[in-house]
């Protein structure tokens, strides 16, 4: 691992120097080596990680954009056609425009800011409990992300089952809210709603846990201050005091959110059963690629698609560090 | 329970509205799970009864019997899955915390001359989900050859930035000084890692534990992508095909209730056994 590590220490090396002298060239080799012998217990207890890292986050990262710049089709060796694939979803691509970029947004939209804020509301109500409560709300608020989409696809399908059983179909056909039962999982209409729903319900999760942490870290005198100050209102403290004081906190549950929202491309499959939704309804950036890749083989295809989904939730992080930086705005 | 009804006697008007309409919201969410455990203890004639039952009348073991013995008549049986999922979970649990930590040690407490690059890479990978390079993952794990192998499951999950992360947040807290005077009275660094700083970062190490086991018990992609041999596939591939097209019937459904309330179980129970633990190295996850 440290010759690895070595290695890829020195081609930076060689071009800072290079710039000054060459002659200084081969001393600072022996120097960075020296150093990494020096620090070689860091690098050793840092390689499982690493190397796991490197193999299956930044290779792969790096194979995508490289794919994507390809016509690959898994069996014969891709053909590098630039950014033809890039050229092919802004123009050719209806299903993506049509479809899968404006769910996605859709999706993102509702799960992403609106579940992100919903998190952050109710863990501030069960703030507001005592000590003693706040435990096992949390516990009933967390259990449905702790249990996950795949364990509770059966909960779901048999609530939104489309025929007479169906436990909403029933209980809105009592309350004579519709007439005849609803295919909601089948019916275009529905699915996205339901997907975004289902998904909101599942993401109380690690990021939630860290907002309530977050929350108990504020320091209470702040409050007492904050009245003195003039803030008459829950709502002015939460904005000037609450928020401002847990930004860090805030940020790591905004990143939390946005895996959350990208790993939750599945759930359409989950509740449909179908790779492809009716009429598209509930296709998303993931299931886009899932098909370009697994039923249609275009690999190189599906790879530009993922790099653009990447870019974008890049740049919803660049948004959110924008938002929650804890080192400006205090 | 006298403290507790003390506290609620003092709380005002506002606070008790707040109190009931939140302990109804929380009773809300927390309904796929009352329905899973119910649904899991139907008989077929509950299960699919007009009309639906919300509460299961007659509870009966029937699924979880059907879920072990019937298929074990099939070419795999359910048994096969839950040792597959065993297993991976447990060396993944095992793998993620002696890597993670002894890498948020480092990243920690030491200084070398590619540290800034490695928490830079972790920090922007914190957003990472496998699941948008799924092609690139597959590619590198049939080169690797470890398809079919115990290894495509588990080596993936070691790489799991969000570890790395909590874990070097909470070690961050245990003062340099404490590493110093050890090193002063001539502790090895292993021992100084694994006497000194392990056993102050409990809590971080519980919460890891239960994040990677949540993700690896209830991770299907591995199972769907990299094991195209049935004998090793989980758990949560065995539930999606009991739940997802053809195989969708009466029993089915009774049997995917009776895995998912399986699957939500130890979860559940590791989640308990370690909440306490858990919010105390939620206080540090903040991104600084």
């Amino acid at each position: 691992m440290k010759d690895v590590t070595i290695v890829r220490a020195v081609p930076g090396t060689e071009a800072k120097q290079t710039k000054k002298s060459r002659m200084r060239f081969a001393p600072d080799i022996k120097g960075m080596l020296v150093r990494a012998w020096k620090e070689r217990l860091a690098y050793l207890f840092l390689a499982p990680f690493l190397i796991s890292f490197i193999a299956f986050i930044l290779v792969p990262v790096a194979l995508a954009l490289l794919m994507s710049l390809t016509s690959y089709d898994a069996f014969n060796a891709p053909k590098f056609i630039g950014f033809d694939n890039f050229i092919a979803l802004l123009t050719q691509d209806t299903v993506f425009m049509k479809y899968a970029l404006p769910n996605t947004l859709k999706f993102a939209f509702f799960v992403g800011p609106c579940g992100y804020a919903l998190s952050f509301f109710i863990a501030w109500l069960i703030y507001q409990l005592p000590k003693s409560i706040r435990d096992i709300v949390t516990l009933a608020v967390y259990a449905p992300s702790l249990a996950g989409g795949v364990a509770l696809t059966v909960v779901w399908q048999a609530a939104f089952s489309g025929d007479y059983v169906g436990y909403i179909n029933n209980f809105m056909m009592k309350f004579g809210m519709i007439s005849k039962p609803v295919l909601w999982l089948q019916d275009p209409k529905y699915l996205l709603t339901i997907m975004i729903i289902v998904t909101i319900w599942m993401s109380f999760g690690v990021g939630f846990l860290s907002l309530l942490a977050g929350l108990d870290t504020v320091n209470k005198e702040l409050y007492e201050a904050g009245k003195i100050d003039g803030i008459s209102s829950r709502l002015q403290e939460v904005y000037y005091i609450t928020i401002p004081s847990m930004k860090p906190q805030m940020l790591f549950s905004a990143v939390m959110a946005i895996v959350g929202t990208l790993k939750a491309g599945a759930i359409s499959v989950q509740l449909t059963g179908l790779p492809i939704t009716p009429q598209y309804s509930g296709h998303l950036i993931l299931n886009h690629i899932d098909d370009y890749a697994f039923i249609r083989f275009e690999l190189g295809y599906a790879s530009m698609v993922s790099v653009v989904l990447l870019l974008m939730s890049y740049a919803a992080l660049k948004i959110s560090y924008k938002l929650f930086n804890p080192k400006d705005g205090e | 329970m006298q403290a507790l009804f003390n506290q609620i006697r003092r709380l005002t008007l506002f606070e008790v509205a707040l109190l009931a309409s939140l302990l109804l919201l929380a009773a809300f969410l927390a309904l796929p799970i009352v329905f899973i455990i119910n649904h899991a203890f139907k008989p077929y004639n509950e299960l699919f009864q007009f009309p639906p039952t919300f509460l299961v009348k007659e509870p009966t073991l029937s699924n979880f019997y059907d879920l072990f013995l019937r298929s074990s008549a099939s070419i795999v049986p359910f048994s096969r899955y839950l040792f597959n999922s065993i297993i991976v979970t447990s060396i993944s649990l095992f793998a993620v915390i002696v890597s993670c930590s002894m890498a948020a040690y480092v990243l920690s407490k030491y200084r070398f001359g590619l540290k800034k690059a490695v928490m830079a890479m972790i920090m922007l990978s914190l957003m990472f989900a496998p699941e948008t390079v799924a092609i690139p993952r597959y590619l590198i794990i049939s080169w690797l050859q470890i398809n079919n192998t115990y290894f495509g499951h588990i080596l993936p999950f070691i790489a799991s930035p969000v570890a790395v992360f909590l874990m070097k947040q909470f070690v961050d807290q245990i003062p340099n000084e404490l590493v110093e005077a050890a090193k002063v009275d001539g502790a090895s660094e292993v021992r100084i890692f694994l006497q000194i700083v392990m056993p102050l970062a409990m809590p971080a190490l519980a919460t890891i534990a239960i994040i990677t086991f949540q993700s690896v018990w209830s991770d299907g992609q591995a199972s769907t992508l990299f094991m195209q041999d049935e004998t090793m596939k989980t758990l949560p591939y065995y539930i999606t095909t009991l739940t997802s097209g053809a195989n969708n019937t009466v029993a089915g459904q009774g049997m995917a209730a009776a895995a998912g309330l399986l699957m939500f179980l130890p979860n559940l129970m590791i989640f308990l056994f370690a909440q306490k633990r858990i919010m105390e190295t939620m206080v540090h996850s903040g991104v600084k």
